[in-house]
């Protein structure tokens, strides 16, 4: 019932839309060949290094690749909650 | 004359790599220029068949890396198209068999020669790739619009950028206009967001590809065939033409456009 999901503003992807969402992010991973899991310890080592310096908020950090062009950047969003009083 | 060396490459099997060379070397040859089509799948070998010249092989690419015969002997002439030329891939031999330094070899004889000599790679990124990449002026890449064939082509154009043959240029061969009106196929859109190169061309899926391929006359020879126009658009854009992109519509009853406007978000 497309036409109904359509008269109330609601629409599941089409399969076009899904096959080129699992593109692009499948290829971020090819294009700097890095697993999810590999980028997780990416992440884990980030925490740690950082936290040593700043307090830093872990929940919503966010660490992730884009991509402008043929170009692969990795782009990090931390949070800082406040400085280390003593180090 | 200096030649300029074209390579068809992919990476997946199957989206067209051979049935593009014979197309793209016969509508340039069409156009006038001296072409020699290369087929570099060593092992299995197609290019003959698809050109229709598999009748009259004598010697091969390995005969000539080898030296068993001069480069002119394994260059079959094609009867029907003045010009046009096919150095076939041997059957009986693995891809070791020729080195990259063997094919830049051989393009380098052949340059003087001829406008266009065109690389038929075999699928995968070995040895037959590499073999087949290393003399390229120009890379041509070509996919189907599906997930696994547009992946393959990104790993590909990867490779030809870190060989410094870039920058490669797009076939999007087999789409369907209709299943992407429908939402079903990635469009030539999609794919050229993905993987961020230059577009050269788009064939639709058609069946007078393999009507033509079983009878082993280039598409290209025909004048109603949709697919053998693509192919000469993109012959005429290599040639410097300014060659708009082929009007892909689909042909829709009053009652699909009804009910595509109903589906819009």
């Amino acid at each position: 019932m497309s036409w109904l999901n359509a008269l109330f503003g609601r629409r599941e992807p089409t399969s076009r839309e899904i096959a080129k969402n699992r593109l692009q992010l499948v290829l971020v991973q090819d294009r700097v060949n890095m697993s999810p899991h590999l980028l997780q310890t990416l992440k884990d080592e980030l925490i740690s290094v950082i936290s040593k310096y700043v307090e830093i908020d872990e929940e919503n950090m966010e660490v992730t690749f884009t991509q402008s062009k043929r170009q692969s950047r990795l782009t990090a969003d931390i949070p800082v909650i406040g400085a280390r009083t003593e180090r | 004359m200096s030649g300029i060396v074209i390579t068809i490459t992919s990476g997946k099997g199957g989206v067209g790599k051979t049935t593009a060379a014979a197309n793209v070397s016969a509508a340039l040859a069409m156009q006038g220029k001296q072409v020699v089509a290369i087929d570099s799948d060593i092992g299995l070998r197609n290019l003959d068949v698809v050109m229709g010249l598999e009748n009259r092989i004598v010697y091969d690419l390995v005969h000539v890396v080898e030296g068993a015969c001069r480069l002119r002997q394994a260059m079959i002439k094609d009867k029907r198209l003045e010009g046009l030329f096919l150095i076939p891939a041997a059957q009986s031999r693995d891809k070791t068999a020729v080195s990259p330094e063997d094919m830049v070899t051989i393009c380098e004889q052949l340059r003087p020669d001829f406008d266009y000599i065109l690389i038929d790679s075999p699928a995968g990124i070995e040895q037959g790739f590499k073999n087949a990449v290393a003399p390229a002026d120009q890379v041509l890449i070509i996919t189907t619009p599906d997930v696994s064939a547009v992946r393959d082509a990104d790993r590909i154009i990867g490779l030809v950028e870190a060989n410094e043959k870039g920058p490669a240029r797009l076939i999007v061969n087999r789409l369907r206009p209709d299943m992407v009106q429908r939402g079903d196929m990635l469009d030539t859109s999609d794919v050229i967001d993905v993987l961020a190169i230059d577009l050269l061309g788009v064939v639709p899926e058609d069946e007078s590809i393999i009507i033509s391929t079983n009878q082993g006359v280039p598409a290209v020879m025909e004048n109603n065939s949709r697919a053998g126009q693509a192919f000469r658009n993109i012959a005429g854009r290599l040639l410097g033409q300014d060659i708009p992109f082929m009007e892909l519509e689909a042909p829709t009853s009053w009652l699909q456009r009804i009910s595509q406007l109903m589906q819009r978000p």
